[in-house]
């Protein structure tokens, strides 16, 4: 039944492709079928594959920088008031910076290089996730604390048994969120300075107005990302969450 | 001050104690007490509710520093707590929040624990699974299995009904005389304190003091209603007394 429904969704999402690509002509919106004609060309010469790779180590990379940072930044403002007042304003600062004047600014002091790319997105997702942790990490029980406290134990067990399986619920929203926005500032990032990537073939596409171009490498590399929301985020949830009793 | 101390021997002198209220005014919580365990001494300290008995208990197990006055644990410093509530680590099985506390636990010594105290088909559930009575077991056999040199007991039957509050003491019972542990326990149930202890402390309302000290020589399990009965007198005399 829910497959069903989700296929139903699906053809009529291209129906209403095909439909606009009449109205519209095939310049402006290609059909379906010629997207995946394109797609189907870019993948035998190799150029898909390698421009999703390096898309994807960028934004592998990026995402794990800014997700640590974020959690550390974000559970000592969390836990310790001094720490919180002197970060709460860079923080403030960075969440009101557009995306873009980071990512320009990053490439006019670190030149067209791969480290100010990085830099620029993991300086884009790192406050949202430092946010979202120091929720977390206020809500933390004190009474779990104390009993690790009077049961000495260590450093590293409190950390793992105590502490970050009560943050496992915003590690996990910061990671959701985090992703599909590393992923959209890349394409940026590759846009406005790097050789190569989907960013890149898209600007490449966008100067030959080739639309069908477009739509190939956007629609791959959400079906790629897709993939990685199914097969890896939502199994971690559901193993971090296991001890919860199931509602009937 | 914390001081390293004798085997099994718990010593507290608090000169005082005293909180600053949201208002600004200091609360006096605690005044010149001291109590002294020896060796496998089990103790009960009875006390109206609010009179600072959570309080001392705090500063003993040295979450709460801000206090005059000195605690000497027994030389390891080894604690075995039970809290007013569970605190268990949901996340974790009943296993697992037993062995956290305790790594160097034997298998053997868990296999016991779990069996006197009726877990050993629980070890695999979460704590939300369990009922208020094996939840309260669990937190038992969490202390017991760290082999306390000072066990800590907080209210620890308290809001259970009486006949699994009656039960749970006899596993208690049972369970320090298997392994004789200075044992200090807190309580507003003067049942509670007559079924238990070796001795009572008798608190005075808050700034707490020592009203009384009341040894009870027969041995905990040969305890009959009569002399429970002729205790639970005695103790409401000394408290009408003080008052």
């Amino acid at each position: 039944m829910n497959v069903a429904l989700r296929l139903a969704s699906i053809a009529l999402l291209l129906a209403a492709w095909l439909a606009g690509s009449h109205v519209m002509g095939a310049r402006l919106l290609p059909p379906p079928q010629a997207v995946g004609l394109a797609i189907g060309r870019e993948a035998l010469s190799g150029a898909l594959a390698f421009n999703l790779g390096v898309t994807l180590a960028r934004v592998a990379v990026s995402f794990t920088i800014a997700m640590a940072l974020g959690t550390v930044i974000g559970l000592t403002m969390g836990r310790f008031a001094f720490a919180d007042r002197l970060g709460d304003p860079w923080l403030v600062t960075l969440l009101n910076l557009p995306a873009l004047v980071i990512i320009v600014l990053a490439y006019v002091w670190g030149g067209l290089t791969e480290t100010a790319a990085i830099t620029a997105v993991v300086l884009n997702k790192l406050p949202i996730a430092a946010v979202t942790v120091r929720e977390g990490a206020r809500a933390l029980d004190r009474t779990l604390d104390e009993m690790a406290a009077v049961f000495r134990m260590g450093r590293w067990v409190r950390l793992r048994d105590v502490v970050l399986p009560q943050l496992a619920p915003y590690l996990a929203a910061a990671a959701r969120s985090g992703l599909s926005l590393v992923w959209k500032i890349v394409l940026v990032v590759e846009l406005l300075g790097r050789p190569n990537g989907v960013g890149f073939e898209i600007g490449v596409a966008f100067q030959l107005f080739d639309v069908t171009r477009i739509l190939a490498y956007a629609l791959a590399f959400v079906a790629v990302m897709l993939a990685i929301e199914t097969l890896l985020v939502q199994p971690f949830e559901r193993h971090a969450s296991r001890w919860r009793p199931r509602t009937a | 001050m914390l001081l390293a101390g004798v085997p099994g021997r718990l010593d507290v002198h608090i000169e005082h104690k005293s909180y600053r209220a949201a208002s600004g005014e200091r609360l006096h919580v605690l005044d010149r007490l001291s109590i002294t365990l020896t060796n496998g001494e089990v103790v009960a300290l009875v006390g109206p509710s609010g009179c600072g008995k959570t309080t001392l208990l705090r500063i003993i197990v040295g979450l709460d520093r801000d206090f005059a006055g000195s605690v000497q644990l027994p030389p390891h410093g080894r604690l075995g707590v039970v809290f007013q509530e569970p605190r268990l680590l949901p996340w974790r099985t009943v296993e697992a929040n037993v062995r956290l506390a305790a790594p160097q636990a034997s298998e053997e010594t868990l296999g016991a624990l779990f069996a006197t105290l009726g877990l050993t088909e629980h070890r695999r559930h979460y704590p939300g699974e369990l009922s208020v009575g094996l939840a309260r077991r669990v937190a038992l056999a969490r202390a017991f299995a760290v082999q306390p040199e000072l066990l800590v007991l907080d209210e620890p039957f308290v809001s259970l009904d009486s006949a699994l509050a009656v039960r749970l003491r006899a596993e208690l019972v049972e369970l320090v005389s298997r392994r004789p542990v200075t044992t200090l326990l807190v309580t507003h149930d003067v049942d509670e304190a007559a079924a238990l202890a070796d001795r009572l402390i008798l608190l005075s309302p808050s700034p707490a003091r020592v009203l009384a000290a009341l040894p009870i020589e027969s041995p905990r399990r040969a305890r009959t209603a009569d002399e429970l009965a002729l205790l639970r007198n005695e103790i409401a005399r000394r408290i009408a007394g003080s008052s």
